[in-house]
């Protein structure tokens, strides 16, 4: 699924203490005085709400509400001399760029992105050139600081065109890193980035830090919910099988949203659908091995093909739905992806519920 | 194992004689699709462009034309199912 969230928060013409942002008392240590008003002063150091708060969305709860006011930031005590840093105002975005720049003083200029993050927000545009231009001037960017210099977001880039920004606000604009972390090191050497720092990476602790919210998205899905009230009454009503079937599509579940995106690069194939078929695969085999292998009976042949044709499709699904998730897709590879993978999962998955029927038909 | 997804796909074109020689094509590829060769941008390897459009929207000769979009199957799904024309993520 994509990590992009859906909504977002819509914006309020109010301050932050009316509008739907999570009010700035709440992580802020104080308030400073500038040319442009008073602005909150927040800290490198996150305080138990905050890391609660990224703790909660990295399970989707509430993500499409995690919001806080765009506008200036003083982190630390910046003066007119100090670095501006444009981030997005997503809360979780800010934090982790507070958090990854201990020691620094600097201004944060947050971007009305509706409460999305930068890379997702620029490719839908709204952390764009536009709201950029717009930002520098309602936040008085041009009062507070004596340079003439932005940092954004090397993600921001494909919302962001420098040269018209530049024209347009009389700032020059410099991508900084992909990661926040290495903001330190760019600052250090004079604003200068090593291709290290230019590189998206998509290391194992990434993938394994979206999996929650894969799981989360499965579990809020009206139709997963749906068939699962109706397995639960079935699972209640003491139905034969039924806890036979809850724990392979659950198996399957799992090996499609979780350990797909969790071993992704070293599972053979390119398409995602096809590193999420071989799990599942592997795992309906592993089902029919437990059940006896080669099955005997009609009944139990029916079976066994039903978990073999439907189990691997349903892990495909789940898998195929991760590239909006992952960090190097594009959109014409995930259509020819979709193209050859989506007929192949409605034939096998349908061919397996044939099968199940038949199965639920000699089994009466 | 290197992550990729699958070959020959892009929709990234680029006019070297077009080019200005600015290096930002470079600095803002998160793949390193992008390289410079002294005063030209140098297209290394097509097939790791993941047509967020960040060169092209930070090309200002038009040297490099992407169609950019979201790899992301669920937005692909949910655009055609509501009959829109490009995929995006949410509303």
């Amino acid at each position: 699924m994509c990590s992009c969230g859906e909504e977002g928060v819509k914006p309020s013409t109010g301050g932050d203490s009316d509008g739907p942002y999570v009010v700035s008392s709440t992580f802020a240590t104080g308030r400073l005085s500038t040319p442009a008003g008073d602005i909150p002063v927040v800290s490198s150091r996150l305080n138990r709400r905050d890391r609660l708060g990224t703790f909660r969305v990295r399970w989707g709860i509430g993500r499409d509400r995690y919001a806080i006011a765009p506008g200036l930031y003083a982190l630390g005590s910046p003066d007119p001399r100090s670095p501006v840093l444009v981030t997005a105002n997503y809360k979780l975005s800010f934090d982790k760029l507070r958090a990854s720049v201990a020691g620094l003083n600097a201004w944060i200029l947050a971007l009305d992105t509706l409460g999305i993050n930068v890379w997702c927000a620029a490719g839908k545009g709204t952390f764009g050139t536009d709201e950029a231009v717009r930002r520098v001037e309602t936040a008085r960017v041009k009062g507070v600081v004596s340079h003439r210099t932005l940092i954004f977001p090397q993600l921001g880039a494909p919302g962001v065109a420098a040269h018209e920004v530049a024209r347009r606000t009389g700032f020059r604009v410099v991508f900084g890193p992909v990661r926040a972390a290495d903001l330190p090191a760019f600052l250090d050497a004079g604003m200068k980035a090593t291709p290290e720092m230019r590189r998206v990476r998509f290391a194992f602790k990434d993938r394994l830090t979206l999996i929650p919210v894969e799981l989360a998205g499965i579990a809020g899905n009206k139709g997963v919910l749906a068939v699962f009230i109706l397995w639960l009454a079935a699972a209640i009503a003491g139905l034969k099988g039924a806890w036979g079937v809850g724990l392979a599509l659950a198996g399957s579940i799992l090996a499609g949203a979780a350990l797909t995106p969790a071993l992704l690069p070293w599972i053979p194939a390119r398409m995602f659908a096809a590193k999420g078929a071989l799990l599942g695969l592997i795992w309906a085999a592993f089902l029919c091995v437990l059940r006896g292998f080669p099955p005997e009976g009609a009944a139990n042949i029916a079976g066994a093909a039903a978990g073999l044709l439907f189990l691997p499709a349903l892990s495909a699904f789940l898998a195929m739905n991760f590239t909006g998730s992952s960090t190097f897709t594009s959109l014409s590879g995930v259509v020819a992806e979709m193209k050859t993978a989506v007929p192949l999962m409605i034939l096998s998955s349908s061919f397996g519920l044939i099968a199940a029927v038949v199965f639920i038909l000699l089994k009466i | 194992m290197p992550l990729s997804h699958l070959k020959n796909v892009s929709t990234l074109k680029y006019d070297p004689d077009r080019c200005a020689g600015c290096g930002l094509c470079a600095a803002v590829c998160p793949h390193g699709v992008f390289e410079m060769d002294g005063r030209k941008a140098r297209l290394l390897d097509r097939d790791r462009c993941m047509e967020c459009g960040a060169c092209s929207r930070n090309c200002a000769p038009g040297a490099i034309d992407v169609r950019a979009g979201v790899g992301c199957a669920y937005a692909i799904m949910w655009s055609a199912l509501r009959h829109k024309p490009a995929p995006q993520c949410g509303e």
